[in-house]
Formats: C-alpha cells, sequence, structure tokens
C-alpha cells in the first residue's frame, strides 16, 4: 500500500517534470513550425500551408538581414572587450588575496542586481549629459560591454575557482619568465573558463533589447528591427533567422560538450598511463 | 634591481602598496564618476582629469620602481583597473547622472537643458501618475516569481536527483529554448495566446472557458491582453533563471544524506522537508532575486501580450523617456525602481550571502 502510493507519487512528480520540459518548448515549436508556413498577409501568426519558400530566402527581407549584421558586429566587438577586462577582473580575484577584495566582489554583482530598464536609462541620461547626441553603434557597445564585464568576471571566476595557482610557482621556478608562465601554464587552463565566459557574453549582447533600446538612437539591432516590426509585420524570415540561431547555438553547445569531454577523458587517460 | 629609491624607502613603499593600490583605484573611479556624472564644471574639470591621469600614471611608475613586493602587490589592483573604471564610468556614474536628472526640471516641454533644483515634485508626479504601473510591476513580477519556483523546482528536482548520466543532456534541453531571441519568443506566446489562436481553441474545447473565466484567467473569452497572459509571459521568460540556481543548490546535495534518512526510517516526504528543502534553499532565494528583478523592470511581455490597463511602470519609463523626452519624471520612476529593488536585495543578501549569485 505504501509502496504503491509512494510509486505513484514518484511517477506524478515525473510527469510534472515532463510538462514543465513541454512547457518551455511549446512557443520554440511554434517558431519552428511558422517558419515554413506562407503566410497570407503581412503577419505570420495564422497557419495557412506548408513552403520551404523562406528557407530558400532568408536573407530576403533586406531591413531584418542588415539589423542582424549590425547585432553581430556589435557582439563580436563588446565580447571580446568585455572578456579581456572581465577576466583580468576574475585572474585578481580568484589568484590574489587583496585588501578589499570583499567589495570589489560586491560591486560586479550590483549591474546584475540592477533592472535593465534602470542600466539603459541610467546610461542614456549620461550620454545626455554629456551633449552626446551620437547614439549609435558605439553607444550601443559600451552600454552592452558594462553588462557583460560583471558577467564574464564572475563566470570566469567561478570556471577558474579550484585552479591550482601553484603550478605557476611550479614554472618559475624551472626558469620561465612571468610572461612565459602566463602563456604557456596559466593562460592555457584557464582558456575553456574565458571562452565559456566569452560565449554567454556574446549570446546575451545579441539578445538585449531593453538597454540597446535607450542607447540605440537610430541604428537598428536584430531585437529592435522584430520590437519595430512587430506592429506592422511579421515575416517568416523572422522564424527562420531564429531557427538558424537557435540550431547553432545548439550545434556550439554540442561541440562544447562533447569536446569538454573528450579533453576530460583524455586528461584522465594520460593520468593513467603515468 | 636597480631603482631609484632608497632600500629602507622601497621597502615602506612595498608594505603599503596594497593601500596605495586601492586608494588609487578609488581615487581614479570617483574621478570618472565626478566627470561623467556632471558634478564638476567650468574650469574644475581639468582639474579632475589631471588627477585621474596623474593617479593611474603613479600607479604605473610604482609598479616599475616599488621593487618586487610592490609589484607583488599591486598586481591584482592593476589586474582590477581597467575593468572597474569601465564599471565606474558606465555603470556608477550613470546612475549619479539619473538620480540628478531625476531632481532636475527643464525650462519648456521641448528644451533638453535640465537645471538641477533638487525637484522633488518629479518624484511626486511618478507617484500620482504612474502609482498603478509601480503595483502591475511589484504584483505580476511576485506572482511570476512564484510561478517559476512551482514549475521550476519540481522540474530541477527530478533532473538532478532522477537524471542519472542523462542529467546534462536534459539541463541542455532546458537551456535551448533560451537560445532563441527573447523577443521572437515573446511574440510567439502572443501567437499561441491570440483568439485565434491554438490556446483558446484547445480551451473551448475542453470546456474549461468559463472555469478559467471565474479565475480572472480569461476575459471575455481572451486570452491575450489579460493580466495573466502577461504574467504568464514573464514566468516562461524568467524560468530560466530560477531553475538553474535551484538545479546548482539540489546537485550539491550529497544523495547519501537522503539514503540514510530513508535508512533509519524516514518517509521520503519527511527526508524531503527535512534535509533536501533547506539545502536547497540558497537556491531558491538566489533564483527569487535573479528573476523578480528584471521581471519588475520588464515592459516587453506587458507590451505585446498586455493591454493599456496592464502596463508596468517599465512600459511608463520607457514612453516618459523615449516618447514623451520627459526625462525628469522617467528619471525618478527609475531611480524608485531602483532603490526599492536595491534595498529588497540589500536585505537578502543580508539573510543569504552574496556567493548565491554568482
Amino acid at each position: 500500500m505504501m509502496r504503491t502510493r509512494s510509486k505513484i507519487a514518484r511517477w506524478a512528480l515525473n510527469i510534472y517534470a515532463g510538462v514543465g520540459m513541454f512547457y518551455l518548448f511549446v512557443p520554440i515549436l511554434f517558431i519552428i513550425a511558422f517558419s515554413f508556413n506562407k503566410p497570407r498577409g503581412n503577419f505570420n501568426i495564422v497557419w495557412q500551408s506548408f513552403t520551404f519558400d523562406n528557407w530558400l530566402s532568408p536573407f530576403s527581407e533586406k531591413s531584418l538581414t542588415a539589423a542582424l549584421w549590425v547585432s553581430l558586429r556589435v557582439g563580436f566587438v563588446s565580447t571580446i572587450v568585455s572578456t579581456v577586462l572581465g577576466s583580468l577582473i576574475a585572474i585578481a580575484l580568484s589568484r590574489h588575496k587583496f585588501r578589499g577584495s570583499g567589495s570589489i566582489n560586491l560591486f560586479l554583482v550590483l549591474p546584475l542586481t540592477t533592472p535593465e530598464i534602470v542600466l539603459g536609462s541610467s546610461l542614456a541620461t549620461l550620454f545626455l549629459g554629456q551633449g552626446f547626441v551620437n547614439f549609435g553603434f558605439v553607444t550601443i557597445v559600451i552600454a552592452h560591454i558594462m553588462f557583460q564585464v560583471s558577467i564574464v568576471a564572475l563566470t570566469v571566476r567561478a570556471r577558474i575557482r579550484g585552479f591550482d595557482w601553484t603550478l605557476e610557482q611550479a614554472a618559475q621556478d624551472l626558469g620561465a619568465s612571468s610572461f612565459r608562465t602566463f602563456w604557456k601554464v596559466t593562460f592555457p587552463l584557464i582558456l575553456p573558463g574565458i571562452l565559456a565566459a566569452g560565449l554567454l557574453a556574446f549570446a546575451l549582447s545579441m539578445d538585449d533589447f531593453i538597454i540597446t533600446f535607450f542607447n540605440a538612437g537610430s541604428t537598428v539591432t536584430f531585437p529592435l528591427q522584430i520590437y519595430g516590426a512587430a506592429r506592422v509585420r511579421i515575416p517568416p524570415q523572422i522564424n527562420v533567422l531564429a531557427s538558424m540561431i537557435l540550431f547553432v547555438s545548439v550545434a556550439i553547445l554540442l561541440i562544447g560538450t562533447v569536446s569538454g569531454a573528450r579533453r576530460q577523458a583524455s586528461m584522465s587517460g594520460s593520468r593513467h598511463t603515468k | 634591481m636597480n631603482t631609484a629609491l632608497s632600500v629602507p624607502t622601497r621597502q615602506r613603499v612595498g608594505r603599503n602598496a596594497d593601500r596605495v593600490g586601492l586608494g588609487a583605484l578609488v581615487i581614479a573611479s570617483t574621478c570618472l564618476v565626478a566627470l561623467g556624472a556632471g558634478w564638476v564644471s567650468g574650469p574644475f574639470r581639468p582639474v579632475v582629469v589631471l588627477v585621474f591621469v596623474a593617479v593611474v600614471v603613479g600607479l604605473l611608475v610604482l609598479v616599475a620602481i616599488g621593487g618586487p613586493q610592490a609589484r607583488r602587490l599591486l598586481a591584482p589592483y592593476g589586474l582590477l583597473q581597467p575593468g572597474i573604471l569601465w564599471l565606474a564610468l558606465f555603470f556608477l556614474a550613470p546612475v549619479w547622472s539619473l538620480l540628478r536628472i531625476s531632481l532636475s526640471t527643464k525650462p519648456s516641454r521641448f528644451s533638453v537643458d535640465y537645471t538641477f533644483s533638487w525637484a522633488f515634485e518629479n518624484y511626486t508626479t511618478a507617484f500620482r501618475d504612474f502609482g498603478k504601473q509601480f503595483e502591475h510591476a511589484f504584483v505580476y513580477a511576485a506572482v511570476a516569481t512564484v510561478l517559476t519556483v512551482l514549475i521550476g523546482y519540481p522540474l530541477a528536482y527530478v533532473i538532478a536527483f532522477r537524471g542519472g548520466k542523462y542529467k546534462n543532456v536534459l539541463l541542455g534541453l532546458v537551456v535551448i529554448p533560451f537560445f532563441t531571441s527573447y523577443l521572437i519568443r515573446t511574440i510567439a506566446w502572443s501567437t499561441i495566446l491570440a483568439d485565434r489562436g491554438p490556446a483558446v481553441a484547445i480551451l473551448r474545447n475542453v470546456g474549461l472557458v468559463r472555469l478559467l473565466e471565474a479565475l480572472n484567467i480569461m476575459n471575455n473569452g481572451r486570452l491575450l491582453n489579460t493580466p495573466a497572459a502577461v504574467i504568464g509571459g514573464l514566468t516562461y521568460n524568467f524560468l530560466p533563471f530560477m531553475l538553474l540556481p535551484i538545479y546548482v543548490s539540489l546537485e550539491k546535495i550529497d544523495t547519501n544524506l537522503v539514503n540514510a534518512a530513508n535508512d533509519l526510517y524516514s518517509s521520503s516526504v519527511r527526508a524531503f522537508r527535512k534535509i533536501v528543502l533547506p539545502l536547497s534553499v540558497p537556491g531558491v532565494f538566489a533564483g527569487t532575486l535573479l528573476t523578480f528583478i528584471p521581471a519588475a523592470g520588464d515592459f516587453v511581455n506587458a507590451q505585446l501580450l498586455g493591454n493599456p490597463n496592464t502596463t508596468m511602470i517599465g512600459n511608463s519609463i520607457q514612453d516618459q523617456f523615449l516618447k514623451q523626452n520627459n526625462y525628469p519624471v522617467a528619471s525618478a520612476m527609475a531611480t524608485v525602481l531602483m532603490v526599492s529593488i536595491a534595498s529588497l536585495v540589500l536585505i537578502y543578501t543580508r539573510l543569504f550571502g552574496t556567493e548565491e549569485l554568482a
């Protein structure tokens, strides 16, 4: 009696979780399905008939493609800068014990605990106050770096928490210069963490809407284009490009997981041969 | 090492190098905030610029001549400097400038100049005209946060304790939907919930419409453009921010503890309540912050899924700022939002620490 009841409870929980998982995918299935729709009129929101046309002409919406290109450029520039700045902070925090590290930790969390709308509007007041009327690519990149730095710093710090810094001493005892030690020992070991943080920063930049909205001026990024267009027309190319971005991210995720697993396997393998 | 300083001076510099480094970081950041936020004007600006340059250059000089001990102590500040100064200029200074503008007035409606005048009437305007929007923001965000716990906790639990070797695959599946653009996801929901969309059709066929009407989830046979739709959108979009921290805290739990409890004849419900639940509380609280904060400031869901009566404070800030160009009142609203959320965060972190947020 007791046993069957707990078994039922067990299955009920599994089913509940399964439904939750399904819920997560409902809009995604919709987005992918409607990329094959042949809409009548300007709004791709009612199912009409199946077609491959949209996938054969994913870049036919000129303004959408241009906006995607702007987003990629913003993401690229901001990710490089923020990954360097954030990783330096993370290295300082995890390798050194120093006066003020507690306050620095708190300071890094602050941008993450501030609503995006406050970050976006306050940065815009800064630019306005400086007579900085040239809102556009540069202001978007500045804004993105601002929220990426904290995320990169915290992600890299979490990833290199267990790093054995005495390896550096070992290298230096063996006569390596500190520059050589960094490039040959430290950097390769913390690189996976930095790359992961960089990918996360890039993804956040590509998808950011609220902060960008306040600092974009007349420059249009991919999310801004979708928002602006949503009231006038929703072409199926939006779904095609969104599905493409999804598939590319999943591919990157898979490659990362597989290569990470392989690296781990080869590392433990080499340890065994010794 | 051949330096210009005598040995005792060098040792003294070396011993205090960390104080110097921290001081330099603080002074340089303050200079940037002062310049960015407009604390200083006219002839004082070049002075502040000069102080900033002097501090940064002085630190480099100290590293060059200070000897190995000073170099070691200064190294972390050197690594921190670029990132922290960026945040000082583009995060701290903007917050000050927001506060300044929230207390400023402008001479006429279309003017872009403001004069700082302790204009607290911006705040009374914000509360008087946009009280409803503040209420919506906090109520919707709170309800959405509770819903993310109800959906996210069991899902995280099942993945963490019953996922076995598929744990990482399942976790990957949870994250995948959020690789599509936030806006497109929300637009997809508006299609699903639309009057002629699938959700309403299914509910009508199943006969749940009357129940949902009674629960105030549906309104006149509509799902879209209701408060429930806005809350649903917030719940969906911020679910991973709840699920992932909960998963992390559940994953850390040693299953032997649960096994031991079962061996000692504890029922599984009791084992859950006495062991798993308390140990996962940090994850729930981190998730609460990470969900509530963006949800309270959001305006996309209310814009795409709601109606003019369900606007949140984010909609009003965006409207006043970008459409009406009423920067003082928009800044006052943003300040109120920031301060109320900051006090919430402060209370939370006092209780649960900041570690879990990272």
